[in-house]
């Protein structure tokens, strides 16, 4: 019994050796607690950074497959097919409600404003970043949903069993606008004014952004009148027609501000105008155009795809590529150097083809811009002719073509295989090949390696950038009237692209403004929300079977199914026209359906859960 | 050995029986009838219009949407209880009607049992006497786009169109031949023609199904005639 005693009283004494004040309060190890972070600006830097990466964005670099989901191209991927065949969006489409993010923004804030080991001017701005990351979160809503719940504090539960006070309804849709107008003059001053900073909020970006956000306003009260029904009589979706001029000035405003200031410029460094468009977007070495960057880094974890996944098959450094193709609704908006507008004439009128020596012959005289966002049959990538051909025509008609890339045949009269089709297709339903007959080029690397899984890209992707103002301030000057304006902001762009016959004054229609974002800003996923801002969504793309228009400079031509154009050689041994090009429109064989964007899609649904969780939030207008 | 075997047996279909004691029945109550207006079915395009179902008394809300054939007709099967029935605004190529009992667009449904319930609305727009006529390769469509709701609720056409196809299914998405005419372009609307020319068809058909649509300005959903097959 004495020995048991010991050894208790032994045991006890261990115990007792313990200091738990210390023992149990321990550091976490694996992650950086608030005071932390709040006393180390690098560390504060390191948070505001994931917050900037957190912000939701439709179509981007890393998803290029949303960029076929509309009609600017054509995915030649297997597994994506099917954005061809829908019959229409569902309403849930490109939904948001990221609430979750919007508190880890407003807890960044609320801690940031009790901070006090930061040195002022740095809290300052990691504060004004912090409010314009909130600010752009509540864009991205509002493009989406209408008008939603503006929360700007932390909410917490307190477990009273009771969570009915934590419900906000949803406000107006003109009052997230004029939020998000608000906060970005509230903070501009505490930004810095630098044109060199890309990655992180500057005074040039606020005037940037409040550029769009005001146009975007004032478009959905000017245009939401084409469409009545897109309302709700709470005024969460819909925007009072009186209030379109008030947003159309400020966004003239906005954009005339950073016009004038001359912290940018639009980029102009090489001869060449379509190397110099593309190399606009792959130039991060003192690029005077770019506004706000979303940006990557080699070997650093954080890189990108774009390259990878549609890099032409013909060089492609890995076993994949060739993914995004460019529809020939876009290709054929690109506009004439005389200013005018024609579609692709690939024969004579007595039904004869054109032949022509070069494939890339066909697209002679038009709009630089369009080398430089399409990679053309015949032209080059990474100094390699690109292998653009669907087969051989024969003089009677026939065609000749493989399955597979370089496929080899014997020509009739010839007794050797040769290629009877291109490396790069187009071959229909194979994936990888350009199946449109085209690949993009905007964004792609030049760099080396920039095709391999391992290596992947580190060109950014430009949020904002001054061309995209230059065109916001041409469509606000065009909305308020002042054509002469809208005329020489237009021209400035269009001078660049190589288009030097100035547009007059009476050139300058709606059509010109809708057509000019087509082209300048295509594969920069603008196109969606220009079109619903415009409310032409339900017109263009209206779910009926339309061939493709004869008319691309017209606003409201429908285009609801991607369509190509295929060169082949001619093969008529003797013959005038041996070994030369010819073309014809094609529309490929996996697009089978017509996009329908209905009026229900022009806000997206809020889903039955959130609904039923928040009584106080409507849903959307025709959606039922 | 045998006792055994009688008690496996025993617990297995004590399984089976608890199951039907777990569950609940499948609904097996048949609602189903039209969309009508003065008793004439409204002929829609195939998953666009579609009204709701509500059963009050549950925690969650949520509708049961229920699909408006091309014929106008619906079914659906449901437990036996209170149903609300709402045709939502904007919804169709017609207004809702106000309900008697309700006061409202919302209809009580009691459904117990299989049961026949023709829903009246008010198109803005019927389609009169449609009638198509061959030649050749050429059908005509003859008919009376008749104004039901006039005054200040009134709609304009927007346009109507024709539309031809190789199934049933017929309508602006599902066509291989159509033609339209804007509505502007109306003169009379007691006698709308519209022609179209359908192409060869592969596999070869010696018929095709065929109607006429009218799409009301600002309505997304279109009305149509009943579809009609007809002989080239």
């Amino acid at each position: 019994m004495k020995k048991y005693s010991i050894l208790l009283l032994l045991f006890m004494s261990l115990a007792w050796g313990c200091n738990d004040k210390a023992f149990l309060d321990k550091e976490p190890t694996n992650i950086l607690i608030d005071n932390q972070i709040w006393g180390d600006k690098s560390l504060v830097l390191s948070v505001i950074a994931d917050l900037y990466d957190r912000v939701p964005e439709y179509q981007t670099l890393t998803n290029w497959s949303e960029f076929a989901s509309l009609d600017e191209g054509f995915a030649s991927n297997g597994g994506d097919y099917w954005r061809h065949k829908n019959q229409e969006y569902g309403y849930g489409e490109w939904s948001n409600w990221d609430y979750g993010l919007i508190r880890e923004v407003n807890l960044f804030i609320q801690k940031c404003g009790t901070a006090d080991k930061l040195d002022p001017a740095d809290k300052a701005q990691f504060l004004a970043e912090g409010r314009f990351i909130r600010a752009n979160i509540y864009f991205e809503l509002v493009k989406r949903m209408g008008g939603v719940p503006i929360i700007l504090e932390p909410l917490t539960y307190d477990f009273n069993g009771d969570p009915t006070y934590l419900r906000k309804p949803r406000s107006k849709e003109v009052e997230v606008y004029d939020f998000i107008i608000k906060e970005l003059d509230e903070i501009k001053a505490d930004l810095p004014k630098s044109s060199v900073i890309k990655s992180r909020a500057t005074q040039g970006l606020i005037l940037a952004m409040k550029s769009r956000v005001c146009l975007y306003a004032a478009s959905i009260a000017k245009y939401g009148a084409n469409t009545p029904t897109v309302t709700l009589p709470g005024g969460e979706v819909g925007i009072a027609a009186g209030l379109a001029n008030g947003y159309y000035q400020k966004a003239l405003a906005a954009a005339e501000d950073l016009i004038n200031s001359g912290d940018y410029s639009l980029y102009r460094k090489k001869e060449n105008l379509s190397e110099n468009f593309s190399n606009l977007f792959i130039d991060k070495g003192n690029n005077p155009e770019a506004i706000f960057v979303r940006d990557f880094k080699l070997k650093s974890g954080k890189v990108e795809g774009w390259t990878l996944v549609n890099q032409p098959w013909s060089q492609a450094e890995d076993l994949e590529g060739g993914r995004l193709n460019p529809s020939l609704n876009l290709v054929q908006s690109f506009e004439k150097l005389d200013n005018t507008y024609e579609t692709y004439a690939t024969n004579k009128a007595d039904g004869d083809y054109i032949y022509f020596n070069s494939p890339k012959d066909m697209f002679a005289n038009r709009d630089a811009r369009l080398e430089g966002t399409v990679m053309l049959p015949g032209s080059f990538y990474k100094g390699k002719q690109l292998d653009i051909w669907a087969g051989f025509l024969l003089a009677d008609g026939t065609v000749i073509k493989g399955d597979n890339f370089g496929a080899r045949k014997t020509l009739p009269g010839k007794t050797a295989a040769e290629y009877v089709v291109g490396f790069d297709g187009p071959i229909d339903n194979l994936e990888f090949s350009a199946q449109s007959g085209f690949y993009v080029r905007k964004y792609m690397d030049l760099a080396v390696g920039s095709g391999q899984r391992g290596v992947n890209s580190e060109v950014w992707w430009i949020r904002y950038r001054l061309g995209e103002i230059y065109l916001n301030a041409a469509e606000a000057a065009f909305e308020l009237g002042n054509v002469t304006k809208a005329a020489t902001y237009m021209n400035k762009i269009r001078e660049r692209a190589g288009l030097i016959i100035p547009l007059t004054e009476a050139d300058i229609t709606f059509d010109r403004v809708v057509h000019e974002r087509k082209v300048e800003l295509a594969f920069e996923g603008h196109e969606l929300w220009d079109m619903k801002r415009w409310r032409l969504a339900h017109i263009i793309w209206n779910g009926q079977s339309t061939e493709l228009t004869s008319k691309p400079g017209k606003y409201d031509e429908v285009s609801t199914r991607v369509f190509g154009m295929w060169p082949y050689k001619y093969y008529n041994p003797g013959g005038a026209n041996d070994g030369k090009y010819v073309f014809q429109k094609i529309i490929p064989a996996q697009v089978t359906n017509a996009h329908r964007f209905r009026l229900g899609n022009y806000y997206s649904d809020i889903n039955s859960t959130i609904r039923n969780n928040n009584p106080l939030i409507t849903r959307n207008p025709n959606q039922e | 050995m045998k006792l055994q075997l009688i008690i496996i047996l025993g617990i297995i279909s004590s399984f089976l029986y608890s199951c039907g004691l777990d569950n609940y029945d499948a609904p097996g109550s048949k609602l189903e009838g039209r969309l009508v207006y003065n008793s004439e079915p409204i002929n829609v395009s195939y998953n666009d219009v579609t009204f709701q179902l509500w059963e009050p008394g549950w925690q969650k809300k949520a509708e049961i949407n229920v699909a408006v054939d091309q014929d106008g007709s619906y079914s659906a099967l449901l437990f036996n209880a209170t149903y609300k029935l709402i045709v939502p605004s904007n919804q169709g190529p017609f207004r809702s009607k106000t309900n008697t009992v309700t006061g409202s667009d919302t209809i009580l449904v009691k459904v117990n049992g299989n049961q026949v319930l023709d829903i009246e609305v008010e198109p803005y727009y019927m389609i009169r006497n449609a009638q198509f006529a061959v030649a050749g390769r050429v059908i005509t469509g003859t008919f009376k786009a008749e104004k039901i709701i006039t005054g200040i609720n009134a709609k304009n056409i927007n346009e109507v169109a024709i539309y031809v196809n190789k199934t049933m299914f017929v309508d602006f998405r599902s066509n291989v031949a159509s033609a339209k005419l804007a509505g502007s372009a109306l003169t009379d609307l007691n006698a709308i023609s519209l022609n179209t020319t359908v192409p060869a068809l592969t596999p070869a058909q010696t018929y095709v199904f065929v109607r006429v649509g009218l799409k009301i300005q600002g309505v997304e959903d279109m009305i149509f005639s009943p579809i009609v097959k007809v002989n080239l």
